[in-house]
């Protein structure tokens, strides 16, 4: 069957304004991460061909596109060392996208290049998962269909709109094909093969070290760090520290963890009830560590706990993570080791001659531990230090540390701890420091906890004698509030002016807190609907028998929903529309037919109802009054609208 | 074939006969892919019963870049993904239901066909009503010949012309033809096959140069008035010898050919006969035939036509032209 490929079809420039504009909006989100000559080099090609196409100069010659593709090649390999992966194959299909323009003149051109357009959409899906990229990219797919539209309208054009609208009703029944198929169509557990290297860059939170200004850094983002609920009342916010990355060993200022040591057995802790029981969901930080309250009572399948009680996965959280946990807020952790003991007390001698000298003194005067620390967090809240999230650089010191305590006295958590834990270590008191989150917003929307990147805190464990490793945090003592009430609270306090307070920035509040219930549940229900999702939902549902086979479910609802369209359509057009006169007229004439007085084929109304008079004298008037109305109605010059009500009332009457 | 409509002016005043159904084979054989359901007088609307549906090599395509889309976002677990690739699949689904609507329910009718010459092209006009929305991107379509691409209003009745090659005198059967669309996605194709039993008449083809009309023996059985008369009596083909003060100059200015004014008396009477035309093709004696049919009409003359088994008296005007074109065309063809 010859489907009636007409190769003389010429590209209308109206359709390569169609094709440039999608190509356009489809690439602008790769412009934020791809080199600038690529955008560049991209922007140049869509203008020279449009340019081509308005001033009706030749494409050019075979071989100039050649040697662009060449240089284009080569630069693509200088700027990503491959031609492959994401970042380089993004690149790669922009740029053989623009150069294909240069070379588009035939429908099948084009076809391709909107077909690309479409494939484009998914790549962006590599870079950002969001509401708003779905959003974005569900009104790209509208704009590359109107392309598409355009390219199979023949000359006469019905406007701008018509494209965009036919469009619209083209993706607006896909949609519940797309959901029942979302919902239905099977999801393996692992990838079918393996990701590109450089999939995950560029993303922030804590890390597996600790320098002064690190985390205040944090305290500036309002990125989501995981979203907790809790199976039973939430805890209060003094008990809410979410234990991350534990830190041994200091230069003086720095901290980091001591990996060969949390390679060791986990510790065995007595954990005293009620433990609390909570479900998280951990946005992906490309990093193993996950967040627990306190120590954990349970460990998820695909973690491990190491040594100093932190959770660890097995794999960097390239997707977000749910898992349920059980936690214990009152425990002890028992004895320590030597080892142990050695580490947690290991101090560089040649720095922080200052602190060193006032921990000796303090050890002189009090030998009982448990009171030494009380002493040294007395003497954080008794003397002027301040609480801030832009604390004095403390880099350019020698003893750092000795600047901070006798001097700057300005500091955010990290600073606390750190100088904490080294007064606890030159006193002689086993410590060390422990990163993560503290705290966390109820959405009372959603009845959830947001903890955010500016939740990030640091605190100190110190051992003591028969009560193992004891939390005790610094930062409560200089600011209480940021531990009762949470960083945001205090920054607004700190930093904002009074007057910006009010109703304005509790609708703000309200609004956002509205957000991020919207993007919880999307995050839940769109980007985290896997395998085991699905099996739950389906569970849920009592489909349990479908569980591996859901393909078939999937077929046979979308078969369903198809046929069914189609079944519509047919019997619509079996039908087609009758205008309402006509029908009236209809059944007029099947009412006189019963009677005996049938209209033929090819009669003219007033032929009939003249031969209709003649037969059934006494209908006449009736079927006078009905042609006529009818024939002004359909043929006359000016119907007017009340002859039609004027019909129908004849018509209902009309009982021969 | 017995499936016969009866032609009605006003298809939508209902009381409309449908075409009885066939047994269930005779519904489902092949040929109907192409062939559709052979010639029918009348209209012919197409339902869902007429128009085949089929993907394009460009849905092919289609399918393709959703199959690569499918494992992409199955390989990286993106859910945004799978929701464009089944969005894009539902699309393509709904396309096949506009490509089909777009043809469904149209209303293709056989207008006219005007005689045409033979070496001319046949017009065939057809009729096509739309009773629903606008069909944009319709394609008509002769086998082997290029395709009219026509937009059709709501509504109304549109007027389509497909042009035919008539290279042989005698009735031209149009044939089945296509109306198809790749409208709004060009993903699908539907389409269906149509014979509306359309014919047109061909003329012969009218021989080129001037020749005397045949003298057949009683060439001009006018009595009194001789040729060279005072009276105009009209024109005929200018021959060599006339004198030229008789050459009709004006109709010469305006190149319509060389004519001669014809004197005399009461109206000159020609017979146009078969056995006086000096070839021996029968092809070319019609073709001569032909040609002195249009120069004694266009001269205003009375003629009439001899052929073998038939005769027209002489006469004068349109309707006596094509009837003498008519029997010229027909000359010899079975009924």
């Amino acid at each position: 069957m010859k489907q009636g490929e007409d190769h003389t079809y010429h590209l209308r420039t109206r359709t390569l304004l169609w094709i440039l504009g999608a190509l356009a909006l489809v690439s602008a989100p790769h412009v934020a991460h791809l080199p600038a000559w690529i955008s560049g080099f991209c922007l140049l090609l869509g203008v020279w061909r449009w340019l081509c196409a308005v001033r009706g100069r030749r494409l050019p010659s075979a071989w100039l596109r050649l040697s662009l593709t060449a240089l284009a090649l080569a630069g693509v390999y200088f700027s990503f060392n491959t031609l492959f992966g994401r970042d380089g194959g993004v690149a790669l299909l922009l740029i053989m996208l623009s150069l294909k323009l240069l070379e588009m003149r035939t429908r099948r051109d084009a076809f391709v290049v909107i077909v690309l357009a479409y494939f484009l959409v998914i790549t962006s899906f590599l870079y950002s998962q969001t509401i708003f990229m779905g959003a974005y990219m569900l009104a790209v797919v509208t704009v590359i269909t109107a392309a598409l539209i355009d390219l199979h309208r023949s000359r006469d054009y019905p406007g701008l709109a018509a494209n965009l609208q036919l469009a619209g009703k083209l993706l607006a029944p896909a949609l519940p094909v797309m959901l029942v198929l979302f919902v239905l169509f099977p999801r393996v557990s692992s990838p079918l093969w393996g990701m590109p290297e450089d999939s995950y860059n560029g993303t922030m939170g804590l890390d597996d070290k600790m320098e002064p200004g690190r985390i205040s850094r944090l305290a500036q983002s309002d990125a989501v760090a995981f979203r907790v609920a809790f199976a039973g009342p939430i805890p209060p916010p003094r008990q809410r520290y979410w234990r991350g990355p534990v830190l041994w060993e200091t230069d003086g200022a720095g901290w980091r963890a001591a990996p060969n040591l949390a390679l060791a057995e986990p510790l065995a802790f007595t954990g005293y009830l009620p433990a609390v029981n909570y479900t998280v969901t951990l946005e992906p930080h490309h990093r193993t560590w996950l967040f627990a309250l306190d120590l954990p009572a349970s460990v998820p399948p695909f973690a491990y706990v190491t040594h100093d009680l932190q959770l660890y996965a097995q794999e960097p959280l390239h997707e977000r993570l749910r898992y349920a946990m059980s936690s214990y807020t009152t425990y002890n952790t028992g004895p320590l080791t030597r080892r142990e003991r050695q580490r947690a007390l290991n101090i560089p001698m040649d720095t922080n001659p200052r602190l060193q000298a006032l921990a000796q003194r303090w050890r002189a005067e009090t030998p009982q531990p448990a009171q030494m620390v009380q002493r040294a967090l007395d003497y954080f809240r008794t003397q002027p230090f301040f609480y801030t999230l832009n604390p004095p650089l403390l880099t350019g010191s020698k003893h750092p540390m000795d600047a901070f305590l006798f001097e700057t006295r300005r500091g955010f958590c990290e600073h606390y701890a750190a100088a904490f834990a080294l007064l606890m270590r030159a006193a002689g008191i086993p410590a060390r420091i422990v990163t993560g989150y503290q705290g966390g917003e109820l959405n009372p929307m959603g009845d959830y906890l947001i903890v955010r990147q500016s939740d990030a805190h640091a605190w100190t464990e110190v051992w003591l004698q028969d009560r193992g490793w004891v939390r005790t945090d610094p930062t409560a003592a200089v600011s209480p509030a940021r531990i009762e009430r949470g960083v945001r609270a205090l920054s607004a306090e700190l930093e904002r002016d009074p007057a910006q307070q009010g109703l304005l920035a509790g609708m703000w509040h309200t609004l956002r807190l509205g957000w991020d219930t919207l993007d919880h549940g999307w995050n839940q229900w769109v980007l985290g609907y896997d395998h085991e999702r699905q099996r739950r939902l389906f569970d849920e549902w009592g489909l349990q028998a479908f569980r591996n086979n859901a393909m078939v479910l999937a077929v046979v609802l979308s078969s369903c929903i198809a046929v069914s369209l189609l079944l519509t359509a047919a019997l619509w057009a079996r039908r087609p529309p009758i205008e309402p006169v006509v029908r009236y007229y209809q059944t007029f004439c099947k009412r006189l037919a019963r009677r005996g007085v049938s209209r033929m084929p090819a009669e003219g109304p007033l032929q009939f109802a003249a031969r209709a008079a003649a037969l059934r004298p006494e209908l006449a008037s009736q079927v006078r009054l009905i042609t006529q109305l009818y024939t002004a109605l359909r043929y006359g010059a000016r119907p007017q609208p009340q002859w039609l009500g004027r019909l129908r009332q004849q018509v209902r009457v009309f009982r021969p | 074939m017995d499936r016969t409509q009866t032609v009605f002016q006003q298809p939508a005043d209902g009381c409309s006969v449908p075409g009885q159904a066939q047994g269930i084979f005779w519904r489902f054989r092949p040929a109907r892919f192409l062939e559709g359901e052979g010639p029918q007088t009348g209209p012919v609307r197409l339902t869902l019963r007429r128009v085949f549906i089929v993907p394009t090599r460009y849905g092919m395509l289609f399918a393709v870049l959703l199959a690569v889309m499918l494992l992409g976002s199955i390989n990286y677990a993106n859910s945004l993904g799978f929701l464009l690739t089944f969005l894009l699949g539902g699309l393509a689904l709904v396309s096949i239901l506009y490509t089909y609507l777009n043809l469904a329910g149209l209303e293709i009718s056989a207008a006219r066909c005007e005689p045409v010459f033979a070496g001319e092209s046949a017009a065939f006009t057809l009729h096509t009503s739309n009773p629903g929305a606008t069909r944009y991107s319709v394609s008509l379509q002769l086998p082997g010949l290029p395709a009219q691409l026509v937009d059709l209003p709501p509504h109304e009745t549109s007027a389509i012309q497909l042009l035919h090659p008539a290279p042989q005198r005698g009735l031209l059967k149009m044939g089945r033809f296509t109306v198809a669309t790749r409208f709004p996605l060009g993903l699908f194709w539907a389409w269906s096959p149509l014979d509306l039993d359309m014919r047109c008449l061909v003329y012969p083809q009218p021989a080129t140069g001037h020749r005397p009309y045949p003298s057949g023996g009683d060439e001009l059985d006018s009595g009194p008035g001789q040729k060279g008369g005072d009276d105009f009596a009209g024109l005929r083909a200018h021959q060599r010898g006339e004198p030229l003060h008789h050459i009709h100059w004006k109709l010469a200015a305006r190149e319509q050919g060389l004519w001669s004014k014809q004197f005399g008396g009461g109206p000159s009477e020609l017979w146009l006969e078969w056995d006086a035309v000096a070839e021996p093709d029968t092809e070319a004696r019609l073709s001569w035939l032909c040609r002195w049919v249009l120069d004694a009409h266009t001269a205003g003359l009375r003629y009439g036509l001899r052929l073998p088994g038939l005769s027209l008296a002489p006469a004068q005007g349109e309707a006596h032209r094509a009837a003498c074109l008519r029997s010229l065309a027909l000359f010899g063809l079975a009924p």
